[in-house]
């Protein structure tokens, strides 16, 4: 009888969270179709009077946020590519290899992981301008790709350590080459830590703000949460709220639905390696 | 365990000199790998910060490049005697005790429930994650329209009246930190589940066996058993609100004494194009950054290279 209350007591605090967690993207669904012109008009009220897609048809013909949505799939998308390669490598060394310089990769990685990118945008403002990269995809890849790369080395090569490697020399024992071995055998089981470091990867290139305004100045390489923040409306004499709320529920679908899909992946990603002993 | 202790040595023993000959060959191959990983690290982070140590040491204005030169120490002693600065490290303190305080025992509290509840489990750790992967500048706006006069509910459900959230310090900071809480309590709450699970469950059936109290098993058993994962929550979730930006600049544009120090730096080095002043911001905030890891690190007596995995 006590276990079961126990068991109501929890599934209820669980539907607490769940409500948290949630009920602000109710809130920004339900702007997001609230009418620009009259949504302030009244006492404002948490669900729409009338729902209209305009907001939608806003966004979508503003040059601003498709320039910027575009931005933003590219570089995060290449960034994330480069980023989960380079740290493959690294990754698979640390937890495969003996070599100098190991142990102080691994520490390096964690000291950019805490470095203030607000301390470089200066010094990245002015080499970037200087080398011409400025306002670029590039100019932003590059810096994503540095950020990126501490979590992904670390949760990558806690993944890593994980893989049994003597399966390899067992498989070569059993007549396939190094190769074939290496192939057949170990990236299968490597391929679940590289996609899931991907995810992680591309959620922070997807999120950046601070380098994303500090180092573009025009629809060339300017990203979703950037241009976000310079969204005007479609005239100046509109609010511009229920343009960013749509704008906003467009680049959060993305998030939502790698979320639904692959929410064992993510926990374990965040997690590996962090809390072990 | 140390790093560098983790299973690499050939299984069999071989003849010495092809164990060297291995040796010599896996060493160099580790190094190869790591090499571009190294260097983009390098060249995005370290190169920047020495570049600008330099800048911090001239007055430097993009907008008059011929009126650069060296001032020594000079923007370092402008910089630490202009209230700004401390009034944006006030700010960015109080947001980070607050938001990190209240995250953790929120944290605890969701990690609880995450680890008993057994309808809906996989719902509710789907639903968590999802403030975790939402934009901070989305949830900024979403935070700032719910409180904002003119198109939020918040007033209203409250009763309110027109009280302007934004229009004065601490309350623009609790729908700071407020948007901070929310987005950044799945992460803290994740770990400490994580820590949680490591939890033998033998030593709490003891415990209770030995007639301690729920509260007695959490005090003695449980939280002690998850040291390394509070502590890596704490770490991280510190230095992280330490550098916020995002909020303050989408709510208040650093309105009210709402500016943070990352603000500061970006303010000076990008709107104001002062690059000397700017620099030595940068480099200010990057010791602060230092000395709180430093802090944490002697702190809980943890070696940092080892705070994530391999043990």
């Amino acid at each position: 009888m006590g276990d079961r209350k126990a068991g109501v007591w929890w599934t209820v605090s669980g539907m607490v969270i769940l409500v948290w967690a949630l009920f602000p993207l109710l809130w920004m669904v339900s702007l997001s179709f609230k009418d620009p012109d009259t949504f302030r008009s009244q006492e404002p009220t948490f669900f729409p009077q009338d729902w209209v897609w305009d907001n939608y048809k806003t966004v979508f013909t503003d040059s601003l946020f498709t320039s910027a949505l575009r931005n933003s799939i590219g570089i995060a998308l290449i960034a994330t590519a480069l980023s989960v390669i380079i740290a493959m490598f690294a990754a698979y060394a640390i937890a495969r290899m003996d070599y100098p310089g190991k142990k102080f990769l691994l520490s390096m990685a964690l000291a950019i992981a805490m470095f203030p990118q607000a301390a470089l945008v200066g010094p990245l403002f002015n080499m970037w301008r200087n080398l011409g990269i400025y306002d670029t995809w590039i100019g932003l890849i590059i810096p994503y790709l540095t950020f990126a790369l501490p979590l992904s080395i670390w949760t990558m090569s806690a993944f890593f350590r994980q893989i049994p490697w003597e399966m390899e020399q067992a498989a070569q024992v059993d007549g396939a080459t190094a190769w074939q071995a290496f192939r057949r055998v170990i990236v299968p089981l490597a391929a679940p830590g590289v996609f899931t470091t991907a995810i992680l990867t591309f959620f922070f290139c997807w999120n950046e703000f601070l380098l994303a305004i500090s180092l573009t100045s025009t629809d060339r390489a300017r990203t979703v949460p950037a241009a976000l923040s310079f969204f005007t409306g479609a005239s100046q004499f509109e609010s511009p709220i229920t343009y960013i709320m749509a704008a906003s529920v467009v680049v959060t679908i993305p998030v939502v639905i790698l979320v639904l899909i692959f929410q064992r992946r993510i926990m374990a990603g965040l997690t590996a390696g962090a809390v072990k002993g | 365990m140390a790093l560098t202790d983790v299973r690499v040595a050939p299984p069999e023993p071989e003849p010495a000199a092809e164990i060297t000959d291995r040796a010599r060959h896996e060493r160099r191959l580790g190094l190869i790998l790591s090499a571009p990983a190294f260097v983009v690290m390098v060249f995005v982070t370290a190169y920047p910060l020495v570049y600008a140590v330099v800048l911090s040491l001239y007055n430097y204005r993009l907008t008059d490049p011929a009126g650069r030169e060296f001032v020594g120490l000079g923007n370092y002693a402008t910089v630490l005697t202009d209230p700004v600065w401390w009034s944006d490290f006030g700010t960015t303190l109080i947001i980070t005790v607050v938001s990190v305080a209240v995250e953790l025992v929120l944290g605890f509290a969701f990690a609880f429930v995450m680890y008993r509840v057994i309808r809906g489990r996989s719902w509710v750790r789907t639903g968590i994650l999802i403030p975790y992967g939402i934009v901070t500048v989305v949830s900024a706006y979403i935070w700032q329209f719910a409180f904002q006069l003119d198109s939020g509910f918040v007033n209203q459900w409250f009763g309110l009246g027109d009280f302007n959230f934004f229009g004065e310090r601490w309350s623009a900071l609790f729908v700071i930190i407020l948007s901070e809480i929310w987005k950044t309590t799945p992460f803290i709450s994740l770990l400490l589940l994580a820590g949680l699970v490591q939890v033998p469950e033998e030593m709490q059936e003891a415990a209770r066996v030995d007639g301690a109290t729920a509260w007695q098993r959490l005090w003695r058993v449980t939280l002690p058993n998850m040291k390394a994962a509070i502590m890596v929550a704490l770490l991280f979730r510190t230095l992280d609100a330490w550098r916020i930006f995002d909020n303050p600049f989408i709510m208040t544009r650093g309105a009210n004494d709402t500016e943070t120090l990352s603000f500061l730096a970006y303010r000076q080095n990008v709107t104001l194009v002062n690059l000397g002043a700017g620099s030595a911001v940068s480099v200010l905030l990057f010791l602060t950054v230092v000395v709180i890891a430093f802090i944490f690190v002697k702190g809980f007596r943890t070696d940092l290279s080892q705070v994530r995995g391999d043990r």
